[in-house]
């Protein structure tokens, strides 16, 4: 099966995220704000939803989530869901309506995810497995994995830290023309990075995203729908997933990471091969994940990830357009949201809609969400069709 | 004896008896009749080949250093007195248990041979961590 052309990314709203939340503000709230937007932005009307997607916020969390937050929107819809596969859950989403709408049971699906940014609120429970074998040790959040996957990198092929900085130094110049990322004022250096604070061996302060509070959401609609849309639709070519553990201590491999089957199958249903990517924009919670997605996702051999990064320019008028947004790491993470940031980034760069970091020309973007600890793995292979 | 106020963990009827030989400072962990794979962490069927033919048994409490990363700050409040080193050890019988390198940081190297390290947090609950070898 193939949802090759099936749906269309049409509308798309999003909020700049804040280090404070606004006193007034909460999940909910920004929630119906951002999904007000991307309906708006996609010329359809609230009724014109036939299906919700959404992602459950750290701030608030419940069960029976999706039709609670539906209500509070007012919508009525014919498949509703949580996605709830970590940072990869925005991607996932857009394949997951992709599949309601080519299966003909939806025609226009909102996927949406907002948090607020708030320390002491209540989180979701780990599930027992973690509070009993990672929790005692002192392996709580994601810090952590990704340190003891950089380690076993430059262990094992050799990559410096100078290299994994250059991939906060380049998303960095691309935040600063974005006035949507929270940290856009200053431009960074390796020098800065590799001087900002060791938090967890090998990875510094400027490598490690910054919590924030924010939303986003994007509607996604069948090929009639999406005719009638005022944008350019930015349609859906490939998607894989895949995800072979939770805890990467469990994990097959550190620097192997479930990318790859996600990526090959995105790029096999699409019919198309990395190297006609005109900008990626991959999952980057951690900079060392995205130099394992570029590895991964193909764009160079295993363990070339470091010199690739080096050797090319990963800014938006570079000859390797990445994460032009400026990534989450200038972009800030807020919540799932952060993965959101990297398709609507993709979907307006491929509208045309990139303002002062537009990619020339750009017809055809690579996306990849990644949950956990490099766990969960959506890849989206996107395009607009001239 | 100060108190001790870090998350403990809590046996489940699958895991307790490889926190009970803890306590006894052994390392016990389930092999598979099957196929013949050490498991960690203790499991009703084998990961691997899905049999629930799962035998205890005593390791020999010797493995390496798989990855490590040396913990400046932490994200819980309850791990405030860093550093400390978590790892990823890799067992000489094959699994990867998540645990803490008893050492100081800057003695710690990728493929690092450890040895278990019984650590009696509580009169109740003994922690399985590693040092060097």
């Amino acid at each position: 099966m193939s949802l090759k052309g099936k749906a269309a990314a049409i509308g798309i709203g999003e909020l700049k995220p804040a280090k404070e939340p606004p006193p007034t503000a909460t999940a909910l709230g920004l929630m119906a704000h951002v999904s007000a937007e991307a309906i708006a932005d996609a010329g359809l009307e609230k009724n014109d939803i036939d299906g919700f997607l959404v992602g459950m916020p750290f701030s608030d969390p419940g069960m029976l989530y999706p039709a609670s937050a539906a209500e509070v929107m007012g919508l009525a819809v014919r498949m509703l869901n949580v996605v709830d596969i970590g940072g990869a859950s925005p991607a996932g989403m857009i394949w997951r309506a992709a599949a309601a709408i080519d299966a003909g049971i939806c025609s226009a699906v909102l996927c949406v995810v907002a948090d607020l940014n708030r320390i002491g609120d209540q989180r979701p429970p780990m599930v027992s497995v973690q509070r009993e074998f990672e929790v005692p040790y002192g392996n709580i959040g994601a810090n952590c994995g990704y340190a003891m996957i950089a380690h076993h990198h430059m262990y094992e092929y050799g990559t410096r830290p100078e290299q994994m900085a250059k991939i906060a130094v380049d998303q960095r110049a691309n935040a600063l023309r974005n006035p949507l990322a929270v940290f856009n004022e200053k431009p960074l250096t390796i020098d800065d990075v590799l001087n900002s604070r060791m938090i967890v061996d090998p990875l510094h302060l400027f490598e490690i995203v910054s919590p924030c509070t924010g939303g986003a959401a994007v509607v996604v609609a069948s090929p009639e729908v999406a005719r009638r849309s005022k944008n350019t639709p930015v349609w859906l070519l490939g998607a894989g997933e895949y995800a072979n553990h939770a805890t990467i201590t469990y994990a097959p491999s550190l620097t192997d990471s479930p990318i790859k089957p996600a990526a090959e199958n995105a790029f096999r249903m699409a019919g198309l091969k990395p190297a006609d990517m005109d900008l990626v924009c991959p999952y980057d919670c951690y900079t060392i994940t995205v130099l394992v997605t570029l590895e991964d996702a193909g764009f160079c051999p295993k363990g070339r990830g470091g010199a690739f990064v080096t050797e090319h320019d990963l800014t938006w008028r570079g000859d390797f357009p990445c994460n032009t947004h400026g990534g989450q790491l200038s972009f800030g993470q807020p919540g799932l949201a952060g993965g959101m940031s990297h398709v609507t980034e993709a979907i307006r760069q491929l509208m045309g809609r990139g303002g002062d970091r537009q990619v020339k020309d750009a017809a055809l973007a690579y996306v990849n969400g990644n949950g956990g600890i490099m766990s969960e793995q959506v890849s989206l292979v996107l395009e607009r069709r001239s | 004896m100060s108190q001790y106020l870090k998350p403990l963990p809590n046996p489940t009827p699958t895991s307790r008896p490889f926190w009970e030989a803890a306590r006894r400072h052994e390392l016990s962990l389930q092999r598979c009749a099957a196929c013949g794979k050490f498991i960690y962490y203790p499991r009703d069927r084998c990961p691997y080949c899905f049999s629930d033919r799962l035998e205890w048994k005593n390791l020999s409490g010797r493995g390496k250093v798989y990855s490590y990363t040396v913990v400046r700050r932490a994200s819980s409040f309850a791990f405030a007195d860093t550093p400390y080193v978590l790892a990823i050890v890799e067992l000489e019988e094959g699994p990867r248990m998540t645990s803490d390198i008893v050492a100081p940081p800057e003695n710690v190297r990728v493929e690092m041979p450890v040895e278990v390290y019984f650590d009696d947090v509580t009169p109740e609950h003994t922690l399985v961590k590693f040092k060097p070898a």
